[in-house]
């Protein structure tokens, strides 16, 4: 499937990788998520960043994620005039509460937009765009 | 130090335009600016105190404005935090009128949204601000709608909420704009029909969203001394609040909004109670918007929102009237309304709203929404009166 992708060209928007951000980013692409938390405060933070929002220190542990969570809430879009998006409606966008407490913006996938529902469990699954970048979706858990 | 009626709106204007494919954006804004000075009796050389932005402009717009106009004021913000930064404007100027920083300002607000054919709220997943924030969302397609929406897909699951009591909102909203001449839809709906219209981004229907439109508008803010000596009778600023609310680290709580916060502030500072509330302006991006405004601003208890907007209580007439122009949802949005809130609620306290007016109006508020309310998204709020 990524490779049909990659040969259709993918038009949607890509993220910005940088430095502070390149470690999540390509431990996404070995099919590992991940989210931080302080080793001064114990606070957990998602997206990545370089210092925790709680204390402020630097020193920061990488938590290797389960890949599970919950559907936190969700919606269906029929209407994206975005190239890529425009393509791909109605598709479903969803906030998946990970099992380690943060909440993260994704995509439900193998998932009709009836069968969505809040606090259903689900899975991560990973998706090849392009060479550079891999996305983190989820799909109903099995 | 309290700001609480030291400062007064002198003066405000909106445009009549809904589509302007003839008018420049400096050229609305211009035309806004001279209709609220010639409102507040006021003219152009009186002005020393600016506050614009715009979804049209640059990030350097507001000196390209001056230019424009000629204008070299002693005082300018450019806050842009959505369509709530004019509120905060309101806000901004009279801090700075009471600071000593300027004595006339103006805030305006224009766009040609309309006729230049932004998609604002179904436009999105294009490559966001570049902020670091976006790089974890672009990717997904996130909407302005589709952010608004997962929050209603939230409440309706915590709270039994239902599209019906949301398109209660829009129903109420174009009875307004049916009793203003200047609403871009005037025709009223039912419920039904709401919820016969296509669904944009569950839960939400094309009826739940804002229209598109151009527009713009501007207020006169001056001391509550000099407003006393000019055309109109002053509006009072009481109190205002802002603030803003985002994901939180992963963290947040998606039914507790900015309006939480800047709402307990305005009515802290403005020394008033809820009771004391005759009307109010609370910005309709989605019904969404208003349900959970209303809520987290603590006009009814959180998850009891549905039940609050239903009824006819949000009707010029009602218990409860808010939007008595017919809102975002009927009358005008052009990329952003905050502006509108504070004409209307100005335009109530003077009782200067024909068939439309609220009976006996002495105390307004108006509560901007910017950004996302999915994610992150600005509010602010300001308390008004006439006495």
């Amino acid at each position: 499937m990524a490779e049909q992708t990659q040969a259709k060209k993918y038009s949607k928007p890509l993220p910005h990788i940088d430095e502070e951000n390149r470690p999540w980013w390509e431990a996404i692409q070995r099919h590992e998520l991940y989210v931080q938390k302080c080793r001064k405060c114990g606070d957990v933070r998602y997206y990545p960043r370089a210092l925790c929002t709680n204390c402020m220190s630097s020193d920061t542990q990488w938590i290797k994620c389960s890949g599970r969570g919950k559907v936190y809430t969700f919606t269906t879009t029929y209407q994206n005039q975005a190239p890529g998006f425009r393509e791909s409606i109605p598709y479903i966008m969803a906030y998946v509460e990970l099992d380690e407490g943060v909440k993260m913006l994704t995509n439900l996938v193998d998932c009709a937009p009836e069968q969505a529902k809040i606090g259903m469990p689900v899975e991560v699954v990973y998706e090849e765009v392009t060479p550079a970048v891999t996305l983190a979706k989820f799909r109903p858990a099995r | 130090m309290s700001l609480s009626r030291k400062t007064a709106v002198a003066g405000v204007f909106e445009h009549p335009t809904r589509f302007a494919p003839d008018k420049s954006l400096f050229q609305i804004m211009a035309e806004s600016v001279r209709g609220a000075l010639d409102d507040a009796g006021l003219t152009i050389r009186d002005v020393n105190g600016l506050c614009a932005t715009g979804i049209g402009m640059s990030g350097m717009g507001i000196v390209g404005f001056c230019d424009y106009l000629n204008l070299m004021p002693n005082f300018v913000d450019s806050t842009s935090i959505g369509g709530s930064s004019f509120v905060a404007h309101t806000a901004h100027a009279a801090a700075a009128i009471h600071a000593g920083l300027c004595d006339v300002c103006v805030v305006v607000y224009g766009s040609t949204a309309a006729s230049s054919r932004f998609a604002i709220g179904t436009g999105g997943g294009g490559g966001g601000s570049g902020d670091p924030c976006d790089q974890y969302e672009i990717p997904f397609g996130p909407t302005t709608v589709g952010s608004y929406a997962m929050v209603a897909q939230r409440h309706m699951h915590d709270y039994g909420t239902t599209s019906e009591q949301l398109a209660e909102i829009a129903v109420t909203m174009r009875l307004h704009a049916s009793m203003n001449p200047a609403a871009k839809y005037r025709d009223q709906i039912t419920v039904e029909d709401v919820l016969a219209s296509r669904i944009i981004s569950s839960p939400l229907h094309l009826l739940d969203c804002c229209i598109i439109s151009d527009g713009g508008g501007a207020l006169v803010i001056t001391s509550a001394e000099r407003a006393r000596d000019l055309k109109k009778k002053p509006v009072y600023i009481l109190g205002t609040g802002e603030t803003v609310r985002h994901a939180a680290r992963g963290q947040r709580d998606f039914l507790e909004i900015a309006a939480a916060q800047s709402g307990r502030l305005a009515f802290e500072r403005a020394g008033v109670a809820h009771k004391d509330i005759d009307m109010a302006m609370i910005y309709d991006s989605f019904t969404i918007t208003v349900l959970s405004t209303l809520e987290n601003l603590g006009f009814c208890k959180r998850g009891e929102g549905g039940a609050f907007v239903s009824g006819g209580r949000l009707r010029f007439d009602g218990e409860f009237p808010i939007n008595t122009d017919g809102g975002g949802l009927s009358s005008n949005h052009p990329g952003m309304r905050g502006i509108f809130l504070v004409i209307e609620a100005t335009k109530q306290l003077r009782g200067e709203c024909g068939p439309r007016q609220v009976r006996d109006c002495k105390i307004a508020l108006a509560h901007g929404t910017g950004g996302t309310l999915g994610t992150r998204h600005s509010g602010a709020t300001l308390i008004l009166s006439n006495q």
